[in-house]
């Protein structure tokens, strides 16, 4: 059976998730700060910490965006074989809802249309939109809005397959450590290992986007993710880069097949407004 | 507490501390809550000291990567700058909207070693003060320690919350440039963290060795 779809859900939809997720904050995201305030032993980290909870609630209370980089509209688009769009074309419904989110939302504008020209399209879009094919009738939309402060301190590793797992951890703690302050820590690290490329970046992309209480199914992985977040928070960064405990909230690693000849890994950092909102339609 | 005492020392007598007890603290490295008012002179610097934790009141200059770059061709037309620069102090800063009524939308700092490469120039025109979050290259802390200058962390992510310091917000330039343009701000009790003072010593280089457990 073939369900359809009026693209103009989409665009209402798409809209207010983009007001949503720049005004509050997911519930794992504020449970692991509220976790990290409790625990931090920096008493300048905790006092950032402390801040940063206010912060939220000043945001939701008062309606101003969480973090000023409303970042650029970053859009994950399963879609049922069995959908059919009606109305217009997908990706202009889209991109028209994030128009009318980031507009009418009161968010920045943040992107420019030529990375080198670097003229402000006055609307933060384009969004960057990956679409995948699932079974079924129904489109799942998840938004995360991607601030640049941690954007640009986001690494790719082209290792040989013999530096194994150390030399993935390896590069998972060299990316981190470089970004320091500047990723505006606690950060959520995304890590994407194996694919190709390409592949290996979405994945990274794609794991920051997973709620942070909710590990890897993979076993190894799991333990992967636990022992990193503690390597991570043994660096002393802390909250703002200004020293203490809580370097990261979570480490999400995604994971895919790879070639014979090569071990991708992709670490790509988000800063504490780790924002993600899902929607099933 | 006397009130013309108009920076650290009325901190120390808010709670009791003196200025013996500033001075004992200062020997032993102890950081302290400081406030501030624009402009920020060399010597309001000196008595700057990493993890200080310092609250700005009065006006602040707002521009970033884009106004920074306009700023530098301004200069290498020798035009005079758009704002009086000796003894500024400029956020690296690129606001959300406002909404009806308010000064400003969310307003926290930008990543700083973008300015990195324009920095230096602006100090040693006079400026005495950059706000951002995040590391600094050997030359911009060279040029801070040549001018007598400073470098304040503020939170990074906490937008809503630093907004609410923010009185009131007026465009100076480069209305063009959307949220890139140049402001200005009257800012109260603005909070800061002494990074990088006056004689060049990093807190994001001691901080983190304090909690490393590698």
């Amino acid at each position: 059976m073939i369900r359809t779809i009026s693209t103009e859900e989409i665009t209402k939809n798409i809209k207010e998730m983009c007001i949503e997720a720049n005004y509050y904050l997911s519930g794992d995201m504020r449970e692991a700060l509220d976790r990290a305030a409790e625990g931090e032993q920096a008493p300048l980290g905790k006092k950032i910490l402390g801040q940063l909870q206010e912060n939220l609630k000043i945001a939701g209370e008062e309606m101003i965006p969480i973090c000023q980089d409303t970042g650029m509209a970053v859009i994950f688009a399963e879609i049922g074989q069995d959908v059919h769009f009606e109305g217009g074309f997908l990706e202009d419904a889209i991109q028209e809802g994030v128009r009318q989110g980031y507009t009418e939302g009161f968010l920045r504008k943040s992107v420019v249309g030529d990375p080198i020209i670097r003229e402000n399209t006055r609307d933060n879009t384009p969004a960057v939109i990956h679409y995948q094919m699932a079974k079924g009738d129904k489109v799942k939309l998840t938004l995360a809005p991607k601030g640049f402060g941690s954007e640009n301190m986001s690494r790719i590793f082209m290792l040989k397959p013999a530096d194994g797992i150390e030399g993935v951890k390896n590069a998972i703690l060299t990316a981190v450590k470089d970004a320091g302050p500047n990723a505006c820590p606690p950060m959520v690290v995304g890590v994407g290992i194996g694919g190709t490329f390409e592949k290996c970046a979405l994945l990274a992309k794609q794991a920051l986007a997973r709620p942070v209480n909710e590990p890897s199914p993979i076993p190894y992985i799991q333990e992967l993710e636990a022992e990193m977040l503690r390597k991570i928070n043994g660096l002393g960064i802390g909250p703002g880069g200004l020293g203490g405990t809580t370097t990261a909230f979570a480490v999400n690693i995604n994971t895919y097949a790879t070639h014979i000849a090569g071990l991708p890994v992709a670490v790509n950092i988000c800063c504490h407004v780790n924002r993600h909102v899902a929607r099933e339609i | 507490m006397p009130a013309e005492l108009p920076y650290a020392e009325k901190e120390a007598f808010a709670n009791g501390r003196g200025i013996l007890g500033i001075m004992i603290e200062r020997t032993a490295g102890i950081t302290m809550d400081q406030y501030i008012t624009t402009p920020i002179t060399a010597e309001t610097t000196k008595n700057l000291h990493v993890g200080d934790y310092v609250y700005i009141s009065g006006t602040i200059y707002v521009a970033r990567d884009a106004a920074h770059k306009r700023l530098m061709e301004v200069l290498e037309r020798e035009e005079p700058l758009p704002f009086p620069i000796q003894d500024a102090a400029i956020y690296y800063m690129g606001p959300s909207p406002a909404r009806e009524g308010r000064p400003i939308g969310s307003a926290g700092p930008t990543t700083a070693s973008r300015m990195d490469k324009y920095a230096p120039r602006l100090l040693d025109l006079g400026q005495k003060a950059m706000i951002g979050k995040g590391k600094r290259s050997q030359e911009v802390v060279d040029a801070i320690v040549r001018n007598q200058a400073v470098y304040f962390a503020a939170v990074g992510g906490a937008g809503a919350l630093l907004s609410k310091c923010i009185q009131k917000s007026d465009l100076v330039c480069y209305g063009d440039l959307g949220a890139e343009a140049i402001l200005r701000l009257e800012v109260k009790d603005f909070p800061v963290i002494v990074v990088i003072d006056c004689q060049g010593n990093n807190l994001y280089e001691t901080a983190s060795k304090e909690y490393a457990v590698l």
